[in-house]
């Protein structure tokens, strides 16, 4: 099976490298910059759209924008280049990536220095902070560059929660609350929910101000980190889905979006998604809908905290020809202009990722005339993050957020209770963190 | 498949001279092995000896860790157990199935033509498009399939139920495996000599007792081979359909060992595991390669 994976990798590096010979004496006048992405579909299109836009003021470097399937797919190519010697220059790596990324030294520049390098005007303060912060090193200089960014909201179903007569719920108790007047009133489902490990686990975690993991979710080592997700807190809330769902409150469809028709089809009234799944449900809903910021655990005090930024970051590769880089910082430089964070942000429907780029919205009425967008960026900034909300720094993160799904199905399907699924939860992620540690090196 | 059997046997004085010319006939076949089987496989045998970060910046030796923390999880023991019973009961209901439909399309007078293209469909599909095919049947809420098991009182959510989620993966491979056995015994089932079938039926053997006492051991030789290429199917080839369905869930369900070796190695970076597991997985089915072979030559005499 490796093999076959391998041989269709081979295949289509190979096409690639026709296509790439094909292109690259056109403009061999030009360096070539590979950026290598993971947006497909009409993100692509936007991708290439500021690539376009940055190589029309260019008659030095020229970026080549190259898709490389999913966000797994384009890190694994990167992986893979750069262990064969010949890596992007930038590549787009996902939220979850950040600690293997960071973990190997050596493989890649940091964003930081390469703009002092450059003489590129950067600080991290450009940026919003939970954005900064998740892809910041302990001395708050970014590693990489925060690119396209999003976070959990609560979509919902206005006309089914006006036959309720419910609002908008801001806490679980009232989600509860809510969802048994929604039964009540003939409706199937109270809620769903998309990325159940994501938003249930990590976000809930944040959202509350609970730490997830020691040591500041692993931002202060990667040695001796173990997770944190036996509170009462996360007890409490597993217990609450495995009962709601028992009562059909609560309806569980699965990994990703696979839950996102619950909510299309008015089987459940409301939903929590990324932010970045507005535009799929605008096209899909064929129902008044609004947008919410997720609930909170009202017990917690301090609840709520920040979200915390999901999306990706462009990291810089290390072992790329020294000529590239002055071409690389003025392309990041580029990506951080405010006009530019405007349109990406206005046409994608991701969170603006500086400062500049949120103000150029507001100033523009954006905001007023789309209140729901607003959403995700007051969760990204409801407060300063702590110490611990800041991100997760935690290798094998893929793997522990499966651990996650897999005891979240256990319970929900009334194999394990609340209090066994998370216990081991935390022994089975304790194991991979200590062999992360042991691999990534421990100091910073 | 046994057809071979006469060209086998070298002829007397049939010998090169020299070894330049032979050499030079095995090396393009030699070469294919050497770079996409031989070197990757001992690729894996040394990754399966070291830890490692993604990027190759540094490893070290850990000996057979890998090894003892594989062959001791009880994750591997999980998809070990549920890939062994995954492939014997697909097998076996895919074969039957297809010795059945086969049985009963040549039996009858007219349209056989019209149920071969039919029931061949299924086949020309990769394993991952037929897969998509019933995401959209079984959709709980939107699908037509869900819809009929909701209308029949079945509360179908195969993202939480692990037994709906193992039996859609079942269904669907066995749908997928039908055509396949189904073509295969179709053209056994023309090429028995009709002497043999016209002997059987003046004996007085007809309907159950012919198809059970002449037929299926006729057709011993195609069943055989069948079931080889079923195992290895479901060992390797059900992966696409598994990542469309279920993606290994939920609760490890649907994870069989090739589906867990991909998580682990394309998903989590764990290059030790993923060696460990893709020698094991070679070793499985070098063994079922082995096993075919023998049994070959010993129910099929030349």
């Amino acid at each position: 099976m490796m093999f076959r994976i391998a041989m269709r990798r081979f295949a289509r590096a190979g096409l690639w490298l026709v296509a790439i010979m094909l292109a690259v004496p056109a403009h061999a006048a030009r360096v070539p910059i590979q950026f290598w992405h993971a947006m497909s579909g009409e993100l692509g299109v936007e991708v290439q759209h500021l690539v376009d836009g940055f190589n029309a003021t260019q008659d030095r470097y020229q970026v080549i924008a190259v898709n490389r399937g999913s966000y797994d797919q384009t890190m694994l190519a990167a992986i893979a280049a750069f262990r064969a010697g010949s890596p992007p220059d930038i590549v787009q790596v996902f939220d979850v990536g950040t600690a293997t990324m960071m973990s190997a030294r050596g493989a890649t520049v940091p964003v930081d220095a390469l703009m002092q390098q450059q003489k590129q005007p950067f600080a991290t303060g450009l940026f919003i902070p939970a954005a900064a912060s998740y892809y910041a090193d302990a001395q708050g200089r970014l590693l990489s560059l925060p690119f396209n960014a999003s976070t959990p909201v609560l979509y919902y179903n206005k006309a089914m929660l006006a036959r309720a007569g419910v609002a908008p719920p801001t806490s679980w108790a009232q989600m509860g609350a809510a969802g048994t007047r929604l039964l009540a009133s003939g409706a199937k489902c109270g809620f769903s929910t998309g990325w159940p490990e994501w938003i249930q686990f990590e976000q809930f975690a944040a959202w509350n101000g609970l730490p997830y993991a020691s040591d500041d979710n692993g931002y202060k080592t990667f040695r001796g980190v173990h997770l944190l997700l036996d509170a009462p807190a996360f007890r409490k809330h597993l217990g609450d889905l495995a009962a709601w769902s028992r009562s059909g409150v609560f309806r569980y469809g699965g990994p990703e979006s696979n839950a996102l028709p619950l909510f299309i089809n008015q089987t459940c009234a409301m939903y929590m998604d990324s932010s970045s799944s507005m535009a799929a449900i605008a096209g899909g809903a064929r129902f008044p809908w609004g947008i919410a910021p997720m609930p909170h655990a009202a017990s917690v005090p301090g609840a709520p905290q920040n979200s915390l930024t999901g999306g990706a970051s462009l990291w810089v590769m290390a072992r790329v020809p020294a000529d590239h880089l002055p071409g690389i910082a003025a392309f990041l430089h580029y990506l951080m202009s405010a006009p530019v964070q405007a349109q990406w942000a206005r046409t994608t429907g991701y969170v603006p990722v500086t400062r500049g780029g949120y103000d150029a919205l507001q100033a523009s009425g954006y905001y007023r005339q789309n209140p729901g967008a607003l959403v995700a960026v007051q969760e990204l900034s409801n407060k300063p993050p702590l110490a611990w909300t800041r991100g997760l720094r935690l290798g094998y993160l893929p793997q522990l957020r499966q651990i996650q799904r897999n005891a979240l199905e256990a319970v929900l399907a009334g194999k394990q209770t609340p209090e066994a699924a998370l216990k081991q939860v935390v022994q089975q992620g304790d194991g991979l963190l200590q062999r992360f540690g042991e691999t990534a090196g421990g100091e910073r | 498949m046994g057809g071979s059997q006469a060209a086998g046997a070298p002829l007397p004085g049939a010998w090169f001279r020299g070894w330049l010319l032979p050499s030079l006939l095995l090396a393009p076949q030699l070469a294919v092995i050497a770079v996409f089987f031989l070197w990757p496989t001992l690729r894996a045998l040394r990754d399966a000896f070291y830890q490692g970060d993604a990027f190759g910046l540094s490893e070290e030796f850990v000996g057979l860790r890998h090894f003892a923390h594989t062959l001791s999880s009880a994750e591997y023991g999980h998809a070990l157990l549920l890939t062994l019973a995954y492939a014997l009961l697909t097998s076996v209901l895919a074969l039957a199935g297809g010795f059945a439909l086969a049985v009963a399309v040549e039996g009858l007078r007219s349209g056989r033509t019209l149920f071969r293209t039919l029931f061949l469909w299924p086949y020309a599909l990769a394993p991952a498009i037929s897969a998509a095919l019933w995401v959209f049947l079984f959709r709980p809420q939107v699908g037509l399939g869900a819809g009929l098991l909701e209308h029949a009182g079945v509360h179908w959510n195969p993202a939480l139920q692990t037994g709906q989620a193992q039996a859609l993966v079942l269904a669907t491979t066995v749908w997928q495996l039908l055509a396949y056995n189904f073509l295969f015994y179709g053209a056994a089932l023309q090429s028995l000599p009709p002497s043999l079938l016209e002997a059987a039926a003046l004996d007085g053997a007809r309907g159950w007792r012919r198809v059970r006492d002449v037929i299926w051991p006729l057709l011993a030789p195609t069943t055989l081979f069948l079931v080889v290429t079923d195992l290895t199917f479901v060992l390797f080839d059900t992966f696409g359909l598994i990542d469309v369905l279920t993606q290994g869930g939920p609760d490890h369900a649907t994870e069989t060992l090739v589906y867990k070796l991909y998580e682990d190695a394309f998903r989590n970076f764990d290059q030790g595991a993923a060696a460990v597991q893709s020698l094991l997985l070679m070793l499985l089915v070098t063994g079922l390669g082995v096993l075919q072979l023998r049994l070959q030559r010993r129910r099929v005499p030349a």
